[in-house]
């Protein structure tokens, strides 16, 4: 029984989701804005994860990065990365694995924006990047805080995608959802309940914020 | 001279229609676009203002192109320094009053126009509220003054008063008069209030189906061209009910019900929801001002 897989954990959850953060910001902006054909495509590939087993998702990002195969070799080799068994690996694949956790509410968020909004800025002469900073991200607040908790929460929490792709190496890859797998199988129960037990107590907590704040509730102790 | 001739196919809500107008605005002067819901009076601003494309079209406004559509010429709607107050007023909800028409200053803008635009609309006691927290009435004016820093020469207006009560609704046309004569604007405004259009304008287009169908001074257009003496409104039939030998046909005209007595010849065509005028020919109606 140890902290590191819990902070491992954390700390994946936490790179993952600033980085997801950032990027799914001008992709949830292009899919509520755009008018291009491909749109239905990229919208399905973003909410596949929702639906497949996270299993397909690590086997085939361990077969695509795989130093044998050409992609994997070609970034050993010239970049000097190895996606496979790997901190850089796993935040790859809980990137894509937590993707429609950040992208629907935030898609969400500015699809609920009246247009009448952007038109008003854009007849004021701003620019779509000073829209986008001064008029939409400031009122899809709510949005942005559901996407990046539930992108979080759900990183914490997921197993299969880490299992595929990371494996179990102590210290590396090895964070609290396998470790409990782990301990179970080892049958020490206690470890497995200590781990469990955090991760439920924190995961609670961090839920519940959002709902106390986007519902809310805790508007009445700032004010 | 501001010339517009647009073409455009739009959805309207009796299925496909045909946008095809042709308008001249002199500079300064009030032009109201008036018709019944669909008419294409909203796609023309939008078009006018760069929000919207036409299919075919040129737009010309003194000696510049803001669209030919045969030289694939565009101006972006962000040069067009154009004036426009939606209906919904598209306030900022995330920033006050004071920051909506700060935002809305151009890069080498003045600074003291927000100032002078806060007086004028005499929006001093709630500059430092947000949006959501005001009335409809205040939230237009808002609006009005935040379209007004960026100091437009055109000022768009799309039913910008329909949604409020009459009391407030006078009181922003006053405003809308201060404003057009002191920025010395040329204003386009879309309303169905009669009354407002009136007191407002200088010249009213009438658009049915996309196309205008009339123009002329609001007396030329609204005022029966036959001027008899009469004393008539337009109104739409509510109820119609037998009492004794007579009926009394419950009619609305604008938002007020009147009561009007007639015989079964009368309301032999009629039913509730026809269009009827409401008319007088032997008494002489009385004013009174209110308020």
């Amino acid at each position: 029984m140890s902290w590191e897989p819990l902070i491992l954990t954390f700390k994946l959850a936490l790179v993952t989701t600033l980085i997801l953060l950032v990027l799914s910001i001008p992709l949830s902006y292009w899919l509520a804005y755009s008018k291009a054909r491909a749109k239905p495509i990229i919208q399905t590939l973003v909410s596949m994860p929702l639906v497949l087993p996270p299993t397909v998702l690590g086997f085939y990002f361990l077969i695509a990065f795989s130093p044998n195969n050409a992609l994997g070799g070609w970034l050993s080799e010239t970049l000097g990365i190895q996606l496979v068994f790997s901190f850089p690996g796993l935040v790859l694949a809980s990137m894509l694995y937590s993707l429609p956790f950040m992208v629907h509410p935030i898609l969400s968020g500015f699809t609920g924006i009246h247009t009448s909004l952007r038109e008003a800025a854009v007849l004021m002469g701003k620019s779509k990047f000073e829209i986008l900073l001064h008029v939409l991200l400031p009122n899809i607040k709510p949005a942005l805080l559901t996407g990046t908790v539930l992108s979080f929460a759900h990183t914490v929490g997921e197993f299969g995608v880490v299992l595929m792709i990371g494996g179990n190496i102590p210290g590396k890859t090895k964070v609290a959802s396998i470790a409990i797998y782990d301990e179970v199988e080892a049958l020490n129960y206690g470890a497995a309940n200590f781990y469990s037990l955090v991760l439920f107590a924190i995961t609670f907590c961090i839920l519940l914020t959002v709902y106390l704040i986007n519902g809310g509730y805790l508007k009445k102790f700032w004010k | 001279m501001m010339t517009i001739q647009i073409q455009k196919q739009l959805d309207g809500p009796e299925g496909p229609m045909r946008l095809d107008v042709n308008i001249q605005v002199a500079p300064g002067e009030f032009v109201t676009l008036y018709g019944s819901s669909g008419a294409g009076k909203t796609s023309t601003l939008k078009i006018l203002s760069g929000l919207m494309q036409p299919e075919a079209g040129k737009i010309t406004v003194g000696d510049k192109v803001w669209l030919d559509t045969s030289k694939h010429i565009h101006v972006k709607p962000q040069e067009r320094n154009i004036g426009y107050v939606f209906q919904d007023y598209a306030l900022f909800p995330n920033m006050s009053v004071k920051q909506n028409l700060e935002f809305a200053l151009p890069r080498q803008g003045d600074p003291s126009i927000v100032k002078e635009l806060i007086q004028v609309m005499e929006l001093n006691n709630i500059q430092q509220k947000k949006p959501t927290t005001l009335s409809g009435g205040q939230q237009q004016r808002v609006a009005l003054a935040r379209t007004l820093v960026q100091q437009p020469k055109l000022l768009l207006l799309d039913e910008p008063l329909s949604a409020l009560d009459l009391k407030t609704r006078l009181r922003l046309q006053d405003y809308l008069q201060k404003v057009h004569r002191k920025y010395l604007l040329t204003t386009i405004l879309i309303s169905h209030d009669i009354g407002e259009i009136h007191k407002l304008s200088d010249r009213v287009i009438v658009l049915e189906e996309g196309r205008v169908i009339r123009q002329g001074t609001p007396s030329q257009v609204f005022v029966n061209q036959d001027l008899s003496g009469k004393f008539k409104f337009q109104g739409a039939v509510l109820q119609i009910e037998k009492n004794e030998v007579v009926y009394i046909v419950t009619v609305l005209v604008q938002n007020q019900m009147v009561k009007v007595i007639a015989q079964e010849s009368e309301i032999e065509n009629l039913k509730v929801g026809d269009a009827v005028i409401v008319a007088s020919k032997a008494f002489n109606p009385i004013l009174y001002k209110i308020e």
